[in-house]
């Protein structure tokens, strides 16, 4: 058995590498001339299903903006599919990858263009609601930290194997808002690291 | 090939809160971390092929019209799982300073020159064997704010997928020898010498090019073991 590399710092000056084209967007006159490999636009033609917004601002423990992060997400698809190898269920040659990442702005924003997944096998047979993977990186966190951003409109939340883990009065700092946005579906993930209405994090 | 992923390994990591390293003190959780088991979602992970690069992503010497100021260098290895089999079409991206310590990005105001022949971005994608190779220059030490003549030992940021998302990893390549080593409270945030030793490059000789560039060696090994009998109870 050998023994992990350890985790170090994205640190603050990642986008030029890992979200070139983000970092575009944000300021068009003013970008990095390198093509990106993993964006924060997950949707490719072959991806069925509900067409969503997450968007959110993250947050450091004075309550102030995290403009310096970066998120990636990872999800399965409209029908509960991973393409991943892992996945006994998943189509081989799926364009949709799940798989997205964003850094944040001068706000602390983020946002990510992807579609609802389905809901997913979980622990014991039982399946877990819809949900989305998010690990976070950024200055000032040596590793990353994993969470999950969950459906407001999903009744199969109250059966979800691990939300039950977590404590009731934490639970609704994993579950996203729904603002109206005309035309749009739009789903809002704030995500506070430390402190008042701290995000559960989980130890995986 | 069933994977499991032992909590165990991850005491080689730092701790999210390291005081040392300032800026972790308001972007570590003060809650403790929830522990669920590890069901699909995490046990899945995304899949990059060759698809994802171009030839001479890299070569980070030659995205310019001309050669990048600096010492040119090899840097090579391996991406293993905890069994240190291979890890096959992972995609590991690289970024870093140039040979005066001054990064690209806007937000770095250092006042060292930007070399117009060098941007520091680099990936790639491991063959069958896990093996990634990439030619650069030699990063600069550069300064940072975090306590008084605080300067970052040489390094590169290195991103690389495993067999899952819990394989996911971040994590800086240092280099053999760096003076800086005992003042780097980032470095120094890996508590345990053997682990902070595998984060630095070994001098390469035998893959050294004559005339050309010293080469470093740089094995990555992440999450990820093969459950044996005595695992399933
Ligand atoms: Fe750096």
């Amino acid at each position: 058995m050998s023994e992990l590399t350890p985790s170090q710092t994205v640190g603050p000056y990642y986008a030029y590498g890992l979200t070139p084209e983000g970092r575009k967007r944000w300021k068009p006159d003013d970008h990095y001339r390198w093509k990106e490999t993993v964006g924060d636009d997950l949707v490719t033609p072959d991806a069925v299903g509900t067409r969503i917004q997450i968007e959110g601002v993250i947050y450091d423990g004075d309550g102030k903006p995290i403009d310096d992060a970066m998120l990636e997400i990872w999800q399965a698809d409209a029908q509960g599919r991973y393409a991943s190898p892992a996945d006994s269920g998943a189509r081989p040659n799926a364009a949709f990858k799940g798989h997205g990442r964003s850094a944040t702005d001068a706000s602390g924003g983020f946002a990510f263009h992807t579609i609802k997944p389905g809901p997913v096998p979980g622990p014991d047979g039982k399946m877990q609601a819809p949900h989305v993977v998010f690990a976070i990186f950024s200055r000032g966190m040596l590793r990353q930290v994993y969470t999950r951003m969950y459906f407001p409109d999903e009744a199969a939340n109250a059966g979800d194997p691990i939300l039950a883990l977590v404590p009731a009065d934490r639970r609704a700092t994993l579950i996203a808002t729904r603002p109206e946005r005309g035309g749009q579906t739009v789903y809002r993930f704030d995500i506070r690291v430390q402190g008042d209405g701290e995000t559960v994090f989980f130890d995986v | 090939m069933s994977l499991f992923y032992p909590r165990e390994s991850l005491d080689a990591f730092p701790k999210h809160l390291s005081p040392g390293y300032k800026s972790t003190v308001k972007r570590s959780p003060s809650k403790p971390l929830i522990i669920v088991p590890h069901t699909l979602s995490e046990l899945s992970g995304p899949v990059y092929g060759h698809d994802a690069i171009e030839d001479g992503d890299n070569d980070l010497t030659r995205q310019h019209g001309g050669e990048p100021l600096g010492e040119r260098i090899i840097v090579h290895g391996c991406v293993l799982d905890e069994d240190r089999r291979p890890v096959a079409g992972a995609l590991v991206e690289i970024w870093q300073a140039n040979a005066c310590g001054r990064y690209v990005h806007v937000v770095d105001q250092h006042p060292a020159p930007l070399d117009p022949n060098f941007t520091g971005a680099g990936r790639t994608v491991t063959d069958k064997s896990g093996y990634y190779k990439f030619v650069t220059i030699k990063p600069g030490a550069y300064p940072w704010g975090n306590h008084h003549n605080a300067w970052r030992p040489n390094h590169i940021h290195f991103s690389v997928f495993g067999h899952s998302f819990l394989s996911r990893l971040v994590t800086q390549m240092y280099f053999p020898g760096d003076p800086l080593f005992p003042f780097d409270p980032i470095f120094n945030s890996v508590t345990d010498e053997k682990a902070r030793n595998r984060m630095i490059a070994s001098f390469d000789l035998e893959n050294t090019v004559p005339d050309w560039a010293l080469c470093y060696r740089f094995d990555i090994v992440v999450r990820g073991r093969e459950k044996t009998p005595e695992d399933v109870h």
